[in-house]
């Protein structure tokens, strides 16, 4: 532990005394990675403190404390520094972000045995965003996001079988096996998809909230971007809506500091998205740090419920893998900072630093609970590959919803031609 | 008549109410107090459309309406007249200029189960938002294995006007109707407008309603059942305006006007005209099209928008796959030039079919000399 601060102060040295050009890095270092250091180096004692257990109230809560402060924007005072918690919530949370590693690794090699097709997008060291968020709402809230959606759909209640069906295209999916990987929807738990456009996400959200409004429900809805599609102008278009009409949004930017392969610096002229608009108050929480996320995400519900508008949520993660499976991931990331956000920041870590330094559970059992996790994911996966595809029939079903007489073709007009009943 | 109404206070309670109550009742006062029951019982296409938006207003709650200027300005060309006094601003929302913005709104308010219309002041504009109409409305019910549909209808002015020029003048017929997923309706007359408005509303599909704003001020004689609040129109059937022998001319929108009008040319020249007005380009009713081919043997097509690819090439492939054996003369399309629509009136004429071009290719598909001979003194 102390060994590898002290490899990132010495790669923080490094980075400072080389040229401040970008693109002129040395031989072999592809990226400027500066600007990721220069936030961790302000953190890195932050990170080598062990989340605070010191506090022990009768009730059996644990106080955790949340060693990176809150940024705010147009707002007086934040969330709270510490997050109150139990055992069953840690456990919960535990298990809710290894079934989300464990699915993100399982798809990377079904991509590689070509189970997976088209498009991947892995949500591995994003996991505390997606179940921090759920530790604050109800399947009441409504939540809606981008492609990376495999990790936002567990959080959501879908079950692993559903997942992997629905990555490889069988029927048994989510949707069928007619979405994919980047279309997850699970209309029962609010779950509004799984979207391939960038920078679509923020007027659908808007939308959704509009009608939680229109029929009164007391309800929050989360629309999920990137820091990708934080320059969009229908995302500004989506925010004057939601400010203008009130309406219960939050926004919440999953900034992993890479779009693609440009990072932040390199597409925003300003790099934080929690404080862009001038009439909207932000957040910006510590992505890998679960508490952080829940206890902001408490904070903008309660903003929301109170009739204050919509708000900005800003949570400082990162992916381990690369954009897709179609991206390495190392040719504009070192791999000295990929293995340092591992080391340094990965969320399930933090957690299992918790439960067993408050001694929950002894190690074996933890150990025994990453043995039985990772092979319920690898079950479902392997049942998943035995689950049939949807039928030919199906290529002409739910092009609407009222459908009745429909004629549609195939690709020889004369030899498939379908009349829907 | 309207003097005695004012003193009755149940019935102006009714015309002011906002969820209806009798709906036949309130329909027929709200029909007197339009001015328009003559004894022909004409109407606008304007209020044809404004009646069927208003009524399925009262009947549903979860229907709303959203655009720029659709409220307090009553509507750019006055289609949602009164809809704000009569709704409310929570029913009735004038948008900001932000068609994207607001259009992702409007499909993501119907994926919660809102109906909402949303109106593009020209169809123009709605190519700012046209990701959203495409890819989150048009897509989703599919992509979605069927568990979330869109019942949203995105409505407004398509095609020319007149002197508006290249930017205002665009018909995105045959854009709209080649996504599976939508449906594209395309109203002609005040029947038309109010059974399609109807029927667009109530379906749980997205609807592209591709008005025309020259038609909004026409009047159409309508009979009473169209009146009626539960009048609607199926989608995908066409209907055959004008009965004929020897041509069939398959058209839509504006157009059927052009057509009626060159059947009755034609009709002094022993050509026996029938007149399909499409009523729906997605789903296209082949059926009516090639049925009414097979008895004709001949067939025009009629648009204003460009030819390439428009939907008159796809009515023409419909009929040569299904009908070839029927055909006694080629395929006839008139369609707009192939230009981007040019201001001066001389240009303009020429960039839009007019009357005499429907009768010079019908007397062609008909084997005759394409000009009238001039009688010499």
């Amino acid at each position: 532990m102390n060994g590898s601060r002290s490899m990132l102060r010495l790669a923080t040295a490094a980075l400072r005394q080389g040229s401040s050009l970008p693109g002129s890095a040395g031989k072999g270092a592809y990226c400027k990675t500066e600007f990721l250091v220069r936030g961790y180096a302000a953190d890195a004692d932050a990170y080598d403190k062990m989340p605070d257990s010191g506090k022990k109230p009768d009730s059996g809560e644990i106080v955790v404390e949340i060693p990176v402060k809150f940024n705010l924007h147009l707002l007086e005072s934040g969330p709270p520094q510490e997050a109150i918690t139990t055992k069953e919530e840690l456990m919960k949370s535990y298990t809710d972000m290894s079934v989300i590693r464990r699915a993100e690794i399982s798809a990377d090699m079904l991509f590689k045995s070509q189970m997976i097709r088209g498009f991947c997008h892995l949500y591995d060291g994003q996991e505390a965003v997606a179940v921090g968020m759920e530790r604050a709402l109800t399947f009441d809230d409504s939540v809606i996001t981008a492609y990376r959606d495999h990790g936002i759909f567990l959080g959501r209640g879908g079950t692993a079988l559903e997942l992997f069906s629905e990555l490889m295209g069988k029927k048994t999916g989510c949707a069928l096996g007619k979405g994919g990987s980047m279309h997850l929807y699970h209309r029962k738990h609010n779950f509004w998809g799984g979207w391939g456009i960038v920078g679509s996400v923020p007027p659908l959200g808007a939308g959704l909230a509009f009608a939680h409004k229109y029929m009164k429900k007391p309800n929050v809805v989360v629309a999920i971007y990137g820091d990708g599609a934080g320059n969009q102008g229908q995302l500004y278009e989506a925010q004057n809506l939601a400010a203008l009409w009130n309406l219960p949004l939050i926004l919440l930017i999953e900034n992993n500091h890479f779009g693609m392969g440009t990072a932040e610096w390199r597409a925003s002229k300003k790099v934080t998205h929690y404080d862009r608009v001038p009439y909207i108050p932000g957040i910006k929480a510590d992505g890998m740090d679960m508490f952080s996320v829940r206890e902001a995400f408490k904070y903008c519900k309660e903003h929301c419920l109170a009739g204050k508008g919509p708000i900005m949520l800003e949570a400082d993660t990162y992916r381990y893998h690369g954009h897709s499976m179609s991206d390495p991931g190392s040719t504009y990331r070192s791999r000295k900072e990929i293995q340092g956000m591992r080391q340094e920041r990965d969320p399930i870590e933090r957690i299992r630093k918790i439960i067993l330094t408050e001694e929950l559970v002894t190690k074996e059992e933890l150990k025994d609970l990453d043995k039985k996790i990772r092979a319920e994911v690898e079950d479902a996966a392997a049942k998943a590959r035995e689950e049939p595809f949807p039928s030919d029939d199906e290529l002409f079903a739910n092009i609407y919803k009222a459908d009745s007489g429909l004629v549609a073709y195939g690709c020889d007009r004369r030899k498939t031609k379908v009349e829907m009943p | 008549m309207l003097g005695a109404l004012s003193r009755n206070r149940p019935l102006l309670a009714l015309l002011r109410g906002g969820n209806g109550g009798d709906k036949a009742a309130s329909a027929a006062l709200w029909a007197a107090s339009k001015r328009f029951m003559s004894s022909d019982n004409t109407i606008t296409v304007r209020e044809a459309l404004n009646s069927a938006i208003d009524e399925e207003m009262s009947a549903d709650n979860k229907v709303f309406v959203m655009g720029e200027e659709v409220g307090e300005y009553q509507g750019a060309y006055k289609v949602t007249k009164g809809l704000l006094q009569k709704f409310g601003p929570d029913r009735v929302l004038d948008t900001p200029i932000t068609e994207a913005g607001f259009t992702g709104l409007g499909v993501g308010a119907a994926m919660y189960g809102l109906k909402p219309i949303v109106e593009f002041m020209t169809f123009n504009f709605a190519m700012q938002a046209i990701d959203h109409l495409i890819n989150s409305a048009a897509k989703t019910n599919y992509m979605s294995g069927g568990t979330i549909n869109v019942p949203i209808v995105f409505r407004g002015p398509n095609g020319a006007a007149a002197g508006v020029a290249a930017q205002h003048s665009q018909c995105f017929a045959a854009w709209y109707g080649q996504v599976p997923g939508l449906k594209v309706l395309v109203p002609y007359d005040a029947e038309d407008a109010r059974g399609l408005m109807k029927a667009a509303i109530r379906d749980p599909d997205p609807v592209v309603f591709l008005e025309n704003e020259l038609l909004y001020g026409e009047s159409f004689p309508v009979s009473q059942e169209v009146l009626d609040p539960s009048f609607t129109l199926p989608i995908g059937k066409a209907k055959i305006m004008r009965e004929g022998d020897d041509l069939t001319i398959v058209t839509f929108s504006k157009m059927v006007g052009y057509a009626l009008k060159a059947a009755d040319e034609l009709a002094k020249e022993g050509i026996s005209v029938e007149v399909v007005n499409l009523r729906s380009i997605r789903p296209l009713d082949r059926e009516t099209i090639n049925a009414s081919v097979r008895k004709t043997s001949r067939l025009l097509t009629l648009e204003e928008g460009w030819p390439q690819h428009g939907v008159g090439a796809e009515i023409c492939a419909s009929v040569v796959e299904e009908s070839f054996y029927y055909l006694d003369a080629p395929v006839e399309r008139i369609c707009g030039a192939d230009v981007p629509m040019p201001y001066a009136a001389n240009l303009e004429r020429l960039a839009v079919p007019q009357i005499d071009d429907v009768i010079r290719a019908a007397r062609r598909a008909c084997f005759r000399k394409e000009e009238k001979k001039q009688a010499t003194a």
